[in-house]
């Protein structure tokens, strides 16, 4: 890894990307919290809002870093019947795009199709990632994180119960 | 179908207190087919609410029971709601899904209609005879259009009672979401667009179900203890109720163990904003007196106006209708209502509390898909014929988490389906069970 953000490469932000979509297509989401700043927030906005911002508008999910730990533990547990059992998903990340580079952060721009089988029904989520990532230590920490779906409604997914 | 089928759908046997429906109603293609003529195109449906279009020209065009309509403000300030079909040959004359415009022209021809409604231009008009009649050929309108305190509702059906005797006892529970603002309310921008692979009576049912809540919905009770809820709130038994309100139409009411943005307070609003919530429910009590504001501010309902239209007043506001494609398919639309007036602190902390256990994506909702489409697989086994909703059904009151107010659903929905007349039912005869 660079030592400075500058050097950062996109080669270094794709490798970066493509262990985080192991991490949760693995269910090892314990780790992928590990990825998260303190500050961290997830956010997936309504498919008629894909530019909103979520303190003025409904989004689907507009979680904090506490609410980020909620969610996972959720899902790690017993209680959150829509992942229990648990879906298989697949993660296919390309169009990798660093935008940005200011101070210690760096902002990335990626295409995603995240499939999601569960009692051998399909569904296909196809959006864009924003990323603000941050450079701390030498290592890569991930401060925003926003799903842009590209659907136009959730139909007939009808539920975003795993972390996009 | 025959009618005998018909009436054996619902089993309602007040004496000895059961209830049953006869699950061929999630399933069957034919009762779908009769449900479209003789439940929503006999009621008033909700189609969207005044604030969406605020200014002339604002449009939204949208599917209602099954019609592609436009919701628009005309020029001239009158709301309306058009049939999206160019009364030429017929293709949609709006294709956006809002927008601000004078006018709609067709792109299949280039007719043309101003946001009135009215056919302003016909290319090639001197082709026509002198029987081809300009002014009868705008676009057209359900039967029934009303508006009650910003509501937009339709009706296919053109001798149905106005709008507001057809509420009967929802009325009081609408007015008690309407009054939280003086200025009025508004649906905030953003659509929860989603569906379910289940019936949609599940889901009138299950809008309206306080006895799923503490399995269903566990995690998200384990989530307000993390927040900071006192754990105890939770076990003791909150009282509530839950009431038929004549029409079909029905609640469920409660002190709720989640804050509530227009005035109670919870531990994950802050301590700074104790006070202010206290202060808004003062300012309530001295408007309104103390029972009303109690029950606006410190009470929770979740409002079935039937057939399909939810209004949760919950832990936030949502506005939810949804229609059937198929016996095990609906799609949903879902939306935030909120005071006009409030300060955007107060804008973030509702929508946020909104997402905590609401919607595709909150704490709940995905959940709650998970339970309905489960039901429907499980209809599969035709060989058990019925679901059993007799819960709380010999207790003088029934309870939040009894499921009288189901039964109002279903009997009405029965009535319907049967060929009755939609006669009023009197509120007073339609309290009990």
């Amino acid at each position: 890894m660079a030592a400075l953000i500058h050097d950062i490469t996109r080669t270094q932000v794709e490798d970066f990307l493509y262990e985080e979509a192991a991490l949760l297509d693995e269910w090892r989401l314990q780790e992928w919290l590990d990825l998260l700043t303190e500050d961290a927030t997830y956010e997936v906005p309504s498919t008629d809002t894909p530019d909103g911002d979520a303190r003025t508008t409904l989004f689907i999910i507009a979680d904090n870093i506490e609410r980020i730990r909620s969610r996972v533990h959720q899902l790690l547990g017993k209680s959150a019947w829509a992942e229990n059992p648990p879906s298989r998903t697949r993660r296919l990340i390309s169009n990798v795009r660093i935008r940005e580079v200011e101070g210690d952060t760096i902002r990335v721009t990626a295409n995603f199709a995240v499939y999601r089988m569960r009692f051998e029904l399909v569904d296909t989520y196809v959006g864009r990632y924003e990323y603000t990532l941050v450079f701390r230590n030498g290592v890569l920490k991930i401060r925003q994180r926003r799903a842009i779906l590209d659907l136009e409604a959730l139909r007939p997914h009808g539920k975003v119960s795993i972390i996009l | 179908m025959e009618q005998a089928a018909l009436d054996n759908l619902v089993l309602d046997n007040r004496e000895a207190g059961l209830f049953r429906v006869h699950r061929s109603a999630f399933t069957e293609p034919r009762i779908m087919a009769l449900e479209q003529r003789r439940v929503f195109e006999q009621c008033w449906l909700y189609a969207g609410h005044t604030s969406e279009i605020p200014q002339p020209g604002d449009f939204r065009s949208r599917r209602v029971a099954g019609r592609p309509v436009i919701l628009v403000h005309g020029s001239d300030g009158v709301i309306r709601v058009l049939l999206n079909t160019c009364t030429h040959r017929g293709a949609q004359v709006c294709r956006e899904s809002c927008g601000n415009a004078k006018t709609f022209q067709c792109f299949y021809h280039a007719w043309t209609f101003n946001n009135q409604g009215e056919l302003v231009g016909v290319p090639g008009e001197d082709a026509y005879s002198a029987a081809f009649d300009r002014a009868a050929l705008g676009l057209a309108s359900p039967p029934r259009v009303e508006i009650y305190r910003d509501f937009i509702f339709i009706s296919f059906n053109p001798d149905i009672e106005g709008l507001v005797d057809y509420l009967a006892g929802a009325k009081e529970y609408l007015d008690l979401v309407c009054d939280q603002s003086e200025a009025g309310m508004e649906i905030v921008t953003g659509t929860q667009a989603y569906s379910m692979r289940a019936n949609w009576k599940l889901l009138v049912e299950n809008s309206m179900d306080g006895y799923h809540a503490r399995t269903t919905h566990q995690r998200y009770f384990e989530f307000l203890v993390e927040t900071g809820v006192d754990a105890s709130i939770m076990r003791r038994r909150r009282g509530g109720v839950g009431k038929s309100l004549g029409n079909g139409h029905a609640v469920i009411q409660s002190e709720p163990a989640f804050g509530r943005p227009i005035a109670r307070w919870t531990p994950s609003f802050g301590e700074e904003k104790r006070g202010e919530l206290e202060a808004i429910y003062q300012q309530m009590v001295e408007r309104f007196g103390a029972e009303w504001a109690y029950q606006m501010t410190q009470t929770s309902r979740n409002l079935l106006i039937f057939p399909n239209l939810i209004i949760n007043d919950i832990m936030a506001i949502t506005v939810r209708t949804f229609f059937p494609v198929a016996p095990d398919y609906i799609e949903i639309n879902a939306w935030a209502l909120a005071p006009k007036d409030e300060s955007a602190e107060n804008r973030a902390l509702r929508l946020d509390n909104f997402l905590t256990f609401l919607g595709p994506g909150g704490f709940a909702t995905p959940d709650d898909v998970e339970a309905l489409e489960s039901c429907q697989q499980g209809f599969a086994n035709r060989e058990v014929e019925w679901s059993d909703i007799s819960r709380g059904m010999k207790r003088a009151q029934p309870l939040v988490d009894d499921e009288l107010q189901m039964r109002a659903f279903w009997r009405q929905w029965h009535a319907l389906m049967r060929g009755s007349q939609r006669a009023a039912v009197p509120v007073h005869q339609a309290v009990a069970d």
